[in-house]
């Protein structure tokens, strides 16, 4: 165990010095002047300007300045936001509202997503797996953002059920139909994975014995069935992270959810280029993380996975 | 060793023999063991498609994919309204005229015609992005897959470094820099740039499974040099699943131009995008609800059109997957 998180610790370690080396290459390697092209057609004012270069250290060369950024990040300093208040505290102020919204969305997800997927399985081919199947799709062919727009026109415009934007501190009740909104796409996914999942593992030997044994089927169907099906559902729920960090750029944007995804969206909209470049960068880190710390548990869980190269 | 199977060979049973043997004739191994040479030889692609077109699926969806094609290619066949230069504030947010179904934008634009001329954006971006991916994901999973040791890992980290940055983000980034050069070109280029990873980490697992198989021993025995073993032998037997998502990599990129497009990072506000109509539309959500509604679900139908297209082919490629069905 301990070789295997040695061994998965070592190998972040290009990964997250070649993902920030990157963001930061695509922004500051262009021709031209990174801070200029940041800001589009806007013009910012000179003081923000040499701020911008103070901070970004234009005038060493590319290297030096990538290594000086890579040590403020150690030390917390993820830069400065373009109204000037530091990147950091914007991150623990709206971080808690992104993890709701991401906990509750979660919570939707795998709880619908695993009772329709198991009932789908269970009852291949018929009516209600049929319509499942077809709903599911349809969900994942919708962009988030017109799942948003939709549920907003119609639960928040048409039936007046929920709020259209979220109200100040982000209470719950407002919350319901941003999450479930982000849930979405990464239902449909869980319900798709839990039916296959559920099919293949019915038809196994371990199954067949236990119905001959004489077990219930109350008894079978959660404990020898569901159990050991649940294995891609979890490894999926770590690779939605992404999806839900993504999700939530958008989701925060259209209800207006005062989070770190929202943040980031009014930054792209007014293309305060970097506010973005920095956002995009703790992303991607909080990416990274997560998907660290699921590689970890995973490998407790399930001891395969340690001996594999 | 006992030698009874040479002595008394089991083709049928014998009176006095130790034990029965069936016939083969009646044996349930008939059925999948014997070959009638007769029939017309047979491979992968050919019960693929004879598995594909049994399905309803495979037909709804071709028939929208080649809807979508010609309208890309052929927008004057379904409109002769042009989408800019008829545009009159007089009009602005109309309802369904004639000539007009589908009424008018906030800036008095023909809604219809607008949908029809923005389908040539999404495909085209779909089709560059899968070029880009399918490329570059070929040239990283073929090589890492194949040669194994330390090219697999240089290859391997390379591509988690790519794999870990959502292209999302990572394109917002890129097309925040090029805000001066935005584009069909630069938005695919961004978009494939992060999104090859998926198609050659795929490749890679089907070129590791390959690679051990009898026939790539035999050629190394006759003296097949690698390159030509990767490309005649590995590299056309671990093909399939590359198609499969290579179809659903289309679907995704029209998604993430037109999230692009939406977020006001994607295209230039002059070229014709769902996504671009669908950001202008969305603060008119409360009073003219159509003008997002039509775009919206263009961009569905077609996304989905790929998205069903992409299944039924992983589907009717992967003899395991029929079994789910």
């Amino acid at each position: 165990m301990a070789g295997y998180i040695l061994r998965r610790l070592l190998q972040a370690i290009p990964v997250f010095f070649g993902t920030t080396f990157l963001i930061y290459f695509m922004v500051f390697a262009m021709p031209g002047d990174p801070i200029l092209a940041l800001f589009g057609d806007k013009t910012p004012s000179p003081a923000l300007v040499a701020q911008l270069r103070a901070q970004y250290h234009l005038d060493q060369p590319f290297i030096v300045q990538y290594l000086i950024y890579i040590g403020g990040i150690f030390q917390g300093n993820f830069g400065i936001s373009y109204s000037g208040q530091p990147v950091g505290d914007i991150l623990l102020r709206t971080f808690p509202v992104t993890l709701r919204l991401a906990v509750i969305a979660l919570f939707f997800e795998t709880v619908f997503g695993i009772v329709v997927g198991l009932i789908s399985g269970l009852r291949k081919g018929k009516l209600f797996d049929a319509s499942s199947l077809v709903v599911s799709l349809i969900l994942i062919s919708l962009p988030i953002f017109v799942i948003a727009f939709v549920g907003q026109y119609v639960f928040g415009v048409q039936l007046g059920w929920a709020r259209t934007t979220v109200g100040t501190g982000a209470p719950v009740q407002d919350l319901i139909l941003p999450a479930l909104v982000l849930a979405s796409i990464s239902f449909a996914q869980i319900v798709r994975l839990t039916r296959s999942s559920v099919i293949e593992t019915s038809g196994l030997d371990f199954v067949r014995t236990a119905y001959s044994k004489g077990l219930s089927r109350n008894r079978i169907v959660p404990v020898h069935i569901l159990r050991n099906s649940l294995i891609p559902v979890v490894t999926y729920l770590a690779t939605d992270f992404g999806v839900l960090l993504v999700g939530a750029t958008v989701t925060e944007g259209i209800f207006n959810v005062p989070g770190v995804g929202n943040t980031l969206y009014q930054a792209i909209i007014r293309s305060e280029g970097p506010t973005v470049v920095s956002f995009v960068t703790v992303m991607v880190l909080l990416y990274l993380i997560v998907n660290l710390i699921v590689d970890l548990l995973y490998g407790l869980l399930d001891p395969r996975i340690r001996y594999v190269k | 060793m006992s030698n009874d199977l040479f002595e008394h060979p089991v083709t049928a049973s014998e009176p006095g023999a130790s034990h029965f043997v069936a016939p083969l004739e009646e044996t349930p191994l008939v059925a999948i063991d014997v070959v009638n040479v007769a029939d017309k030889p047979s491979n992968l692609w050919i019960d693929a498609w004879r598995d594909a077109r049994r399905r309803p699926t495979f037909w709804v969806s071709g028939a929208l994919i080649i809807l979508v094609v010609v309208v890309a290619l052929f927008p004057w066949l379904f409109t002769s309204v042009l989408p800019n230069n008829d545009c009159q504030l007089l009009n602005s947010n109309g309802g369904p005229t004639a000539g007009h179904p589908l009424g008018f934008t906030k800036q008095g634009c023909d809604v219809y015609s607008r949908i029809i001329n923005g389908t040539s954006t999404s495909l085209s971006v779909g089709i560059i992005v899968i070029v880009l991916t399918t490329v570059l994901g070929l040239v990283f999973g073929a090589f890492a897959g194949f040669y194994g040791g330390v090219v697999d890992a240089v290859l391997s980290r390379i591509g988690d470094i790519f794999f870990s940055i959502p292209y999302i983000l990572a394109a917002v980034v890129i097309m925040s820099v090029l805000v001066n050069y935005r584009s069909v070109w630069t938005i695919s280029l961004a978009i494939g740039l992060f999104a090859w990873p998926a198609t050659a980490r795929v490749l890679r697992a089907e070129i590791l499974r390959v690679k051990n198989a009898d026939f790539v021993m035999a050629s190394e025995a006759l003296g097949v040099s690698s390159l030509r073993i990767l490309l005649r032998h590995v590299l056309p037997n671990s093909i399939a699943p590359v198609i499969a998502i290579t179809t659903i990599s289309l679907a995704a990129a029209i998604v993430a131009e037109a999230t692009l497009s939406f977020l006001g990072v994607g295209l230039g506000s002059s070229i014709m995008s769902w996504g671009n109509d669908i950001n202008q539309a969305q603060r008119d959500l409360r009073t003219n609800p159509q003008t997002l509604i039509y775009p919206s679900l263009a961009l569905s139908i077609t996304v989905f059109a790929f998205i069903l297209m992409g299944e039924v082919i992983r589907d009717a490629l992967d003899p395991k997957a029929r079994a789910l069905r």
